[in-house]
């Protein structure tokens, strides 16, 4: 339980000063770099290399290509969205998310790296 | 306001660019509940990517750091932001608050080209030397990041020139 404390307020952290940075950060698409950020994974591969050792945070790094991958996919589907359809950031950014998890996944399965 | 202009990157020669910029009096148009917000939810991201990956394995907890849901969030605010912008001055601000917000997504896209080198460099590095990935991961997130925002604006610089040289139709 104290391993999930400790990585809820590590992960909160790291991601509220990357947030804050790109809130202070102009012209608007510069600051978006920051949404993909590798907030996240900086506060979750520093707990795994140290709970788990570097092996661990490598394999967890080469699955997270994969991520990326999706996320990429998924920011340009949410920005057609937002110009083409009109619908809310809320709407359609909750909308494109099983395509970040179909994408994921998919390439994961591709690559053979299901454990 | 306080603004201060650190770099002005490739600059066009037929079309001014908005040069970027550092403003730390943007940070008071949040409100306290939206950094909370932020922090919750950062939190529970980095909790979930670890419960993910004790009971499903590494490999499966990996993608989960890349979990768009605090792009998701940081969209949303930046279209709440400039909705209350406009409103504030008399406007209705919608559409504006939706190209924001679609700014955002665009930048975040970029973003994601350097987070798979993040990736790539980490995952190379690591179990030679842990210090050295973080460092080199890092540093190349943010290198291809903004190499690739720069590219994106140069391209669009040169399109929108090229459109402008074109003599028109009568």
């Amino acid at each position: 339980m104290m391993e999930y404390v400790v990585r809820f307020f590590v992960g909160g952290l790291v991601v509220s000063l990357f947030s804050m940075l790109g809130d202070t950060l102009r012209p608007k698409s510069f600051a978006g770099l920051l949404g993909a950020a590798p907030s996240v994974a900086l506060a979750t591969l520093g707990i795994a290399v140290y709970l788990h050792g570097a092996a661990y945070a490598g394999a967890q790094s080469v699955a997270m290509l994969a991520g990326a991958i999706a996320l990429g996919v998924y920011s340009v589907i949410v920005c057609h969205l937002l110009v083409r359809s009109g619908l809310r950031a809320m709407t359609a950014t909750a909308i494109a998310l099983p395509v970040w998890l179909i994408i994921a996944f998919g390439l994961l399965a591709l690559a053979g790296r299901f454990q | 306001m306080v603004d201060n202009r650190f770099w002005s990157a490739g600059a066009c020669r037929t079309l001014p660019m908005t040069p970027i910029r550092f403003s730390p009096s943007s940070l008071r148009q949040g409100r306290w509940y939206e950094y909370l917000f932020r922090f919750g939810l950062g939190g529970i991201a980095t909790a979930f990517a670890g419960m993910v990956a004790s009971q499903l394995g590494a490999s499966i907890g990996g993608l989960f750091l890349a979990l768009p849901a605090l792009f998701c969030a940081s969209a949303t605010l930046v279209e709440k932001h400039e909705v209350r912008r406009k409103r504030e001055a008399g406007l209705v601000g919608e559409r504006r608050g939706k190209n924001a917000a679609a700014l955002e997504a665009a930048g975040a896209a970029m973003g994601s080209v350097g987070m798979l080198a993040f990736g790539l460099v980490f995952s190379s590095l690591v179990e030679r030397d842990v210090s050295a990935a973080f460092i080199a991961a890092s540093m190349t997130w943010v290198a291809v990041s903004v190499a690739c925002w720069l590219l994106r604006r140069r391209m669009r610089s040169l399109r929108r020139s090229a459109r402008a040289a074109r003599p028109r139709d009568t």
